[in-house]
């Protein structure tokens, strides 16, 4: 067994030597040689940042780059705080905790809405029964203690057919908005439902079984269409479907929302992130229907990016959900 | 002295005990092919998940695309997206995790099995080993987070990640390698011992090439796990979108050797298989189960260094 012993010491040897040396080498030598933007945050936004930072990569030839991770609004907002990241991709506005942290540590930021998401509640393809949902019997179905499981309790006329309810887990930014803008606080909800943070199980869900209703973002429903139905929502002026148009002129309520991107504000005074920015928005229309959510008019884009010339800081929604928010409130806010 | 009367007349009759011979054999029959069974449903779910990836990444894994979807990073498209960056990350994240955890969990199961005083201290330190064991991934996140990225100052970086798998893994690596040592049969040590061979010489050149076997078996099983993980990397901010390379660990200039690579901000194939696997089209569904072949044969690949070790070092030993 001598030649074994030796090749464990011969192994031991470099991985001493290995180890030694990849601890002993300092930070100092991690510069790389093309400037980064570091940008992190929400899951839904990541589709539309992707796309920003890939056709803005290839058009600058690889001399910038650009990093996406997601660890959530929340957990973006958390790095973009303490300074870690350039831009924070975000599903709702900044929260008043989010605020405080990012006072604390001098960080100021740009606040730049991007697209609009419409959540949209789906049906399966043989319900034939519920074409459209007023907000009361969306709240009655998914209040917290709620008692419904039947779809007959919903609306007097609708079939004798259990009713089972698919929506997102408690985690996620949709659920958050969903129940806000529904049963009137955000995370109170019922919770004798199917959750899943990944959609694609929820869009299985509902396609399994007819009396099944679930929601999601609008994305996941045009990606199905399909499999699925969408409910048209009555909000006391008639039931409306989800689509590009309904939501730009603001009928499709309560259940759009803007989603939104941070910028620092020191960030920004670098050239590239600069660039970067000035071409996500100037390029708005098209990576955002690429993304698959809807795009704001190009007018809008306009105003954004003149806001983001200005370097104007802060929030203007005071660290609270935005809800029912209408394309002009959002720019006229925005631009206050 | 046999007392069950019903015992002793069977004892006396031939008839019966052939009759009682038969019957166990029965019972074994029974029991090998319940065996049979057990394993046939291990292996077929294997069977089949495998070909179900097979089959559903196809498209992209057939020899006119895999090239190019080992060799582009990701993106927005499902038809451009790759996973270059991910199985370089998922490559050199893992490599760190070797250099740092096969020396230290052989060294700390070496120490704790052969020379460590048997007292309560020792005692306190195998439980919590062993409970360590099974603590659940992402706590092992949080730790890293706290200690490499903030205390350390590492940044999200590979040595951060592969730092933060090794923790993962020490406790798996240590306590296989004391079980593979304590197996050793004790006349090997007494041979040693009796020739004049110091405690060192016979850990050295006999118990630990006898053991080797297992201990590799503990590192294979650390290395797949590591190389599937999630929660952990993305607690210290490993990265979806990324389309640049870590910087080249060889260089055409001297010292030809640079660390830089251990610096550099990442991603990895699990991470990238979660995100595609949740997106919109269903086209990134097909993507998904391509890069968890990949992901398969890189394992396998990784283990095969110790799987051929353990293949040499097991010929070799004949008791």
């Amino acid at each position: 067994m001598s030649i074994s012993a030796k090749n464990i010491a011969r192994l031991g040897m470099v991985a001493a030597i290995a180890a030694i040396s990849s601890t002993v080498v300092p930070a100092a030598f991690s510069q790389q040689s093309a400037p980064v933007i570091r940008i992190d945050g929400s899951s839904t936004v990541y589709p539309v940042t992707e796309a920003a930072a890939e056709q803005f990569q290839k058009q600058q030839g690889g001399k910038i780059r650009v990093t996406v991770g997601i660890s959530g609004t929340g957990g973006g907002f958390k790095k973009f705080c303490r300074g870690e990241t350039d831009i924070s991709n975000a599903s709702r506005p900044i929260l008043a905790k989010e605020i405080e942290e990012c006072k604390k540590n001098n960080i100021q930021y740009i606040e730049l809405p991007v697209a609009y998401d419409a959540m949209t509640v789906v049906i399966n393809p043989q319900n034939s029964w519920a074409k459209s949902l007023t907000v009361e019997e969306l709240k009655k179905m998914w209040e917290p203690d709620s008692k419904i499981n039947n779809w007959s309790q919903v609306r007097s006329g609708f079939p004798n057919l259990p009713l089972k309810l698919f929506g997102p887990g408690a985690d996620s930014g949709t659920f958050d908005y969903f129940t806000e803008a529904i049963n009137g606080k955000a995370k109170a909800s019922r919770k004798d439902y199917t959750a899943s943070e990944d959609d694609n199980v929820l869009v299985q869900g509902v396609t399994r079984d007819r009396g099944a209703l679930g929601y999601f973002g609008y994305a996941y429903y045009v990606e199905n269409k399909n499999k699925l139905k969408a409910v048209a929502i009555d909000n006391g002026k008639g039931p409306v479907m989800p689509s590009d148009k309904t939501v730009l002129n603001g009928t499709y309520q309560p259940l759009s929302r803007p989603i939104f991107i941070y910028v620092n504000a020191n960030s920004a005074k670098r050239p590239e992130v600069r660039q970067f920015v000035t071409y996500y928005l100037s390029n708005g229309p098209a990576i955002v229907k690429k993304a698959k959510y809807v795009p704001l008019p190009s007018s809008a884009y306009k105003a954004i990016l003149a806001k983001f010339d200005k370097n104007q800081v802060g929030t203007a929604f005071g660290g609270k959900e935005a809800i029912g928010l209408k394309l002009d409130d959002l720019i006229k806010r925005g631009l206050q | 002295m046999v007392h069950n009367p019903k015992l002793v007349a069977v004892l006396h009759n031939p008839v019966a005990i052939a009759e009682s011979i038969q019957q166990r054999k029965r019972w074994e029959q029974i029991f090998i092919l319940l065996g049979w069974f057990s394993l046939l449903v291990a292996l077929l779910t294997l069977v089949v998940l495998v070909a179900d990836l097979l089959i559903r990444g196809w498209p992209l894994l057939n020899p006119n695309f895999l090239p190019k979807f080992l060799s582009s990073p990701p993106s927005s498209d499902p038809e451009e997206a790759g996973i270059l960056t991910a199985w370089v990350g998922s490559l050199l994240v893992i490599l760190v995790t070797i250099v740092v955890a096969v020396p230290l969990g052989i060294g700390a199961g070496i120490y704790l099995e052969e020379y460590a005083p048997k007292n309560w201290l020792l005692d306190f330190i195998e439980i919590n080993i062993t409970n360590l064991a099974g603590v659940p991934s992402i706590i092992y996140g949080l730790l890293a987070l706290g200690f490499f990225v903030y205390i350390l100052n590492w940044g999200e970086s590979i040595l951060t990640a592969g730092c933060t798998l090794a923790l993962l893994i020490l406790p798996v690596v240590i306590v296989t390698t004391r079980e593979s040592l304590r197996a050793i049969p004790i006349g090997i040590r007494e041979g040693a011992y009796s020739v004049g061979a110091s405690r060192w010489q016979t850990i050295f050149d006999h118990v630990l090439p006898y053991s080797m076997g297992g201990i590799l078996t503990g590192i294979i099983v650390g290395v797949s796990r590591a190389l599937g993980e999630t929660a952990p990397l993305v607690t210290i901010g490993a990265l979806t979108f990324i389309t640049f390379l870590p910087d080249a660990p060889i260089k055409a200039e001297p010292p030809f050797i640079s660390f830089n690579w251990l610096w550099s901000p990442f991603t990895v194939l699990p991470i990238q298989m979660f995100n595609w696997v949740s997106r919109p089209q269903e086209a990134f569904q097909i993507n998904s189960a391509a890069a968890g072949v990949v992901l398969l044969v890189l394992t396998l690949l990784v283990n095969s260094i110790a799987i051929y070790l353990r293949y040499r070092f097991r010929k070799s030993i004949k008791f």
